[in-house]
């Protein structure tokens, strides 16, 4: 169970591009106050590309995966898909739209129903994919296949509640989930900040494979500084709102231009260099 | 789910209340079928009304007379027992009063010891004495007093002719006996009758039926009307919200009895069955339900599995019964039991202020404490008449609120011990 | 030599679920820190880490129960001492436990240096209010937060000084040793850095004299620790200083969250990041025999029903495998040989 990143890293400048924003803004009013949760951040994500969205808590990371989601509205701004402005003003064209773009959450916890069987969320997949009027049997073996991918077998899973699994088994059903409905993008907010450390690599490895395979862009949005440079070809670092730099991961993390940026990386405690304690504010 | 029910019934508290509350339910199903007959239905003969009577086996007096009769001349506790009977509270309070008066001494005197009592009377009393202190209407209360205890020694055989005195019947002696199980009329009444003359117990267990019914009802609709403007304000957001915040804040700044009081009133008489003032409850009820179950579906709306269902393109319909409801299903049963309890005791308090079902075809907890008060039960001394109305009352509210703290407990895992 | 501050023998502690089952999350932990060291513990969730930070403060109470072994804290054995004298002789004086959302513990009532007056009339009760504030504004001025902080509540403070705060109220005592549970972990990079900062000067100024560091977060417990410990389902499965931990792990489970560790640095792209199969035991009924077996890519038959002891080697190293030291550096070698192949 390894990762080698070095044959999956190439330049995806020059792709098509996927997802495109243009000064998307999103401001929270509550009373007299607003808070610009995202305020006007352009970026083009290309296809096949692994961007991460590196910021701390409070800096819209959320607040911007869910407007690329459609799960909020944008309060100012364009978004293309696939070069087309994204049209989700129906409950079709959402349901087209979610197609081509699903998520992964942070909390593999409350990510499931825990009311409904494992079964359920596979085949609501299937479903969603069309495959409604597929035979019993055939159904069963797409979610038998997907489960394989993820390393899960689907005949020890079926039947059972989601409380019965672990966090990771449960992670790894949610991409088993991607693996069926094989989206043209894949927002996946801090998908393994509830897992330990060492199953972490396992899930990293499996989205990295499942990219491959189906070859989508992938959104990670992290606060792990260090997670993002290892796993991404290109890094947009967000600070209250906004982009205050982005590039590709070796430019970003090892010539940050940005005075935040810099500071990011200079508080993040390290192994190789000297954590200087001294250039606290 | 069955593994939740199974767990509410492994919780102690649980279980009895429901206990209770089905022992209570059984009681109006059963008590019926053994006792049948109009709940409502007077005992009292035509116009005779206004006398609360006691609990007690009541023993037709005509039967008993013409029945079979023993003669247990060597009872001698019939007397002191007549005696004591005739001996009321004011009597000893007068005798003392006498006895007092005259400086005679009663301190080894018990009241109980009827023999020595009546002794002492007949030894001292003399129409002509004026102890000190008593008025002369109090010496002729004596008087009175003597005369009918003179009798008590020397009881004659009394005769029983038939109305027109032209022929004698029986005659009946102070020893003579009937056995209560050959009196051919016999009636009981264990918690005796109201002021109508109604069987109090039977009058009871018709009204646990319809206050229970109209808790139900109440129960129901304020329950759903709760759940469904708390689910659509709190998923749906935004206007939808506002609006439905804005009424329920209404709703919750009037205090709900005082617009069950106007409401009630505004009805009218005529119109008041125990249904109408059930749903009338049920609509002023409803407000705590909404903003409860608005708030954890607010809570639960930003869960990431509803985000989930959403982009897996679901109704919203769809998200809200699979994805919302069951999360919430055990608060919701909770609610409805504590508005079920609350409707019971708002019943009974509308009724008592005379604002309850205007009816005179069925009883509920609150008209019974209603008719109770009304005809001054309680300065009569006439317990029976809603000492059982305040117990069962007492005793629904207090199993439904055990039910509830034990649900809380199997759906709170805090709060277990 | 120095002098050892904080001596742990084969302490066992367990909890004991609503279901009434045992579950052994310190399973015979011994430990010795020096004085002016501190000492970092690493581990999985649920390894029984933050139990164990519980378990060396001497007081429990339900559900952690004492079993049996030894803290002795400056050559003092609190482990036999009733819950009400640990309380006021131990805990705040000799010990201080800074737990990880220590920052929500504030009364939101109250201010600041009321907690204070709290803690020191706790101990003391005749003590003067007055000398009390002057004491707290020295300990604010040489910790180098601000004074003001002291008479504000503590929704007015952000995250990071809130647990600077909680960390300089439970230190007013002078405890010999503190023990901090992930006490930066809720807290963005910058405020952790000021909380090491500020442990970390507590430390050369002698504040406090030994540490104890829980975190989950390797290079953190690199940058902050003299030692390191790794922690296991209960036991502590090696032992050594930072570096050695970190760039010469020798048991296979260190050896797995060494391999696991993420930093922006150049060249940390390339290295290939490994995982450990499988999840870590149930700890109600905890293997017959090593309890990394099951997940060890090395083990052998024996391993999963032989004890494993703890094995010294070095100078204050030790671990715990059935393996010898230069086995295990030999597979290692030529593991990262035909890697790079």
């Amino acid at each position: 169970m390894a990762i080698d990143t070095k044959t999956l890293r190439r330049d995806y400048s020059k792709a098509p591009s996927c997802l495109k924003g243009v000064g998307v803004t999103r401001y929270f009013t509550t009373g007299k106050i607003t808070t610009k949760a995202v305020d006007h951040v352009d970026f083009d994500f290309h296809e096949g590309e692994l961007v991460s969205i590196v910021g701390e808590s409070g800096s819209g990371k959320t607040t911007l995966s869910k407007m690329l989601l459609g799960l909020l509205k944008e309060t100012d701004g364009k978004i293309y898909f696939q070069g087309k402005e994204r049209d989700i003003s129906s409950r079709a064209k959402k349901k087209e739209y979610w197609s081509g773009i699903q998520a992964i959450f942070q909390d593999p916890f409350s990510s499931f129903n825990t009311f409904n069987k494992i079964d359920t969320v596979l085949l609501d997949c299937i479903n969603m994919r069309g495959g409604r009027n597929l035979s019993k049997e055939k159904k069963f073996e797409m979610m038998t296949e997907a489960c394989s991918f993820v390393n899960l077998k689907f005949a020890e899973l079926t039947n059972k509640y989601p409380f019965e699994l672990s966090g990771g088994q449960m992670q790894r059903l949610m991409i088993a989930r991607i693996f069926l409905l094989k989206p043209k993008i894949l927002l996946a907010d801090e998908p393994t900040s509830m897992i330990d450390a060492c199953s972490r690599a396992t899930i990293l490895d499996m989205l990295l494979q499942l990219r491959d395979e189906i070859g989508m862009t992938v959104i990670f949005i992290t606060h792990d500084i260090g997670l993002a440079y290892y796993i991404s070809d290109s890094i947009y670092i967000m600070e209250h709102g906004k982009f205050v730099e982005s590039g590709s991961a070796d430019d970003v993390i090892l010539n940050p231009k940005a005075p935040y940026t810099k500071r990011l990386i200079s508080d993040v405690p390290k192994i190789h260099e000297a954590w200087d304690l001294s250039t606290v504010g | 789910m069955k593994n939740t029910i199974k767990q509410v019934f492994h919780s102690p508290k649980f279980v009895v209340g429901f206990v209770i509350i089905m022992a209570i339910l059984l009681l109006t199903i059963i008590y019926p079928i053994f006792n049948p007959g109009d709940p409502l239905q007077s005992l009292f003969k035509g116009s005779d009304r206004g006398s609360f009577t006691p609990p007690g086996t009541y023993v037709s007096l005509y039967d008993a007379v013409t029945s079979f009769r023993a003669n247990l001349d060597n009872n001698s506790d019939a007397y002191a027992a007549r005696a004591s009977v005739e001996i009321s509270d004011d009597d000893w309070v007068l005798m003392v009063n006498w006895f007092t008066g005259m400086d005679i001494d009663i301190s080894g005197l018990d009241r109980t010891d009827t023999d020595a009592v009546l002794k002492l009377w007949k030894e001292n009393y003399s129409d002509s004495a004026k102890p000190k202190g008593m008025t002369k209407s109090a010496r002729n209360s004596a008087k009175r007093l003597n005369e009918s205890l003179s009798s008590l020694g020397s009881e004659p055989t009394l005769s029983v002719t038939s109305a027109d005195e032209s022929k004698k019947v029986k005659d009946i002696n102070a020893t003579d006996y009937v056995p209560v199980n050959r009196v051919a009329s016999v009636v009981r009444l264990p918690l005796g009758t109201d002021t109508f003359g109604r069987d109090v117990l039977k009058e009871l267990v018709s009204a646990i039926g319809t206050s229970l019914m109209i808790g139900l009802v109440a129960g129901v609709i304020a329950t759903f009307i709760g759940l469904m403007l708390g689910l659509l304000s709190g998923y749906i957001g935004g206007f939808v919200d506002d609006l439905i915040m804005f009424v329920t804040n209404i709703f919750t700044v009037i205090p709900s009895f005082i617009l069950l009081i106007l409401i009630n009133y505004s009805i009218g008489q005529e119109a008041r069955g125990a249904m109408v003032v059930a749903v009338v409850i049920g609509l002023t009820s409803w407000t705590w339900t909404t903003r409860s179950v608005r708030s954890q579906v607010i809570s639960l709306r930003n869960r990431d599995h509803v985000n989930l269902s959403k982009l897996s393109g679901h109704s919203l319909f769809r998200i809200i019964m699979t994805d919302i409801l069951p999360y919430i299903m055990s608060y919701v049963v909770m609610a409805f039991i504590l508005q079920i309890s609350s409707a019971i005791l708002s019943e009974a308090q509308l009724s008592l202020l005379g604002l309850g079902p205007s009816t005179t075809k069925t009883a509920t907890l609150g008209l019974m404490m209603n008719w109770a008060m009304l005809y001054s039960a309680h300065l009569a001394g006439s317990w029976w008449a809603y000492f059982p109305v305040i117990g069962v009352i007492a005793l629904i509210s207090f199993s439904l609120n055990l039910m509830n703290t034990g649900l809380d407990q199997v759906f709170n895992p805090t709060l277990r011990d | 030599m120095s002098k050892t501050m904080l001596e742990v023998r084969s302490l066992t502690t367990k909890y004991v679920t609503r279901f009434h089952e045992d579950v052994y999350a310190v399973d015979h932990v011994s430990l010795k820190i020096e004085q002016g060291k501190s000492l970092g513990i690493a581990g999985e969730s649920g390894c029984g880490k933050s139990t164990l930070a519980l378990s060396l403060m001497g007081y429990y109470f339900a559900p952690l129960h004492y079993m049996s072994g030894d803290i002795i804290i400056d050559g003092k054995n609190i482990s036999g001492m009733n819950p009400d004298d640990v309380r006021k002789s131990v805990l705040g004086t000799e010990i201080a436990y800074i737990p990880q959302a220590a920052m929500n513990a504030l009364n939101p009532t109250r201010k600041i240096y009321k907690f204070i007056e709290d803690v020191i009339l706790a101990h003391d009760p005749k003590a003067n209010k007055k000398e009390i504030r002057e004491m707290a504004e020295e300990r604010f001025k040489l910790l180098g937060l601000p004074l003001e902080a002291l008479d504000k509540h503590a929704v007015e403070l952000s995250g990071g000084m809130k647990q600077r705060v909680v960390i300089a109220i439970s230190t007013i005592l002078k405890p010999k040793v503190l023990i901090a549970d992930e006490p930066s972990s809720a807290l963005d990079v910058t405020s952790q850095k000021m909380v090491i900062k500020m442990l970390r000067d507590m430390m050369d100024s002698g504040f406090i004299q030994a540490m104890i560091f829980i975190t989950h977060e390797l290079p953190l417990l690199y940058n902050v620790t003299d030692d390191i410990m790794v922690m296991y389902a209960g036991q502590i499965v090696e032992r050594g200083t930072a570096k050695q931990m970190v760039f010469d792990p020798v048991h296979p489970y260190s050896k797995g969250l060494m391999n696991s560790i993420l930093v922006p640095e150049e060249g940390t792209r390339d290295v290939k990041l490994t995982a450990i199969p499988g999840t870590p035991p149930n700890l109600k009924r905890p293997p017959a025999g090593c309890r990394f077996a099951e997940r060890c890519p090395y083990a052998q038959p024996q391993c999963h029903y032989n004890q494993m002891p703890m094995i010294d080697f070095e100078d204050n190293r030790m671990y715990r495998c059935s393996m010898t030291v230069e086995e295990l550096r030999e597979t290692y070698r030529r593991e990262a040989e035909s890697k790079e192949a």
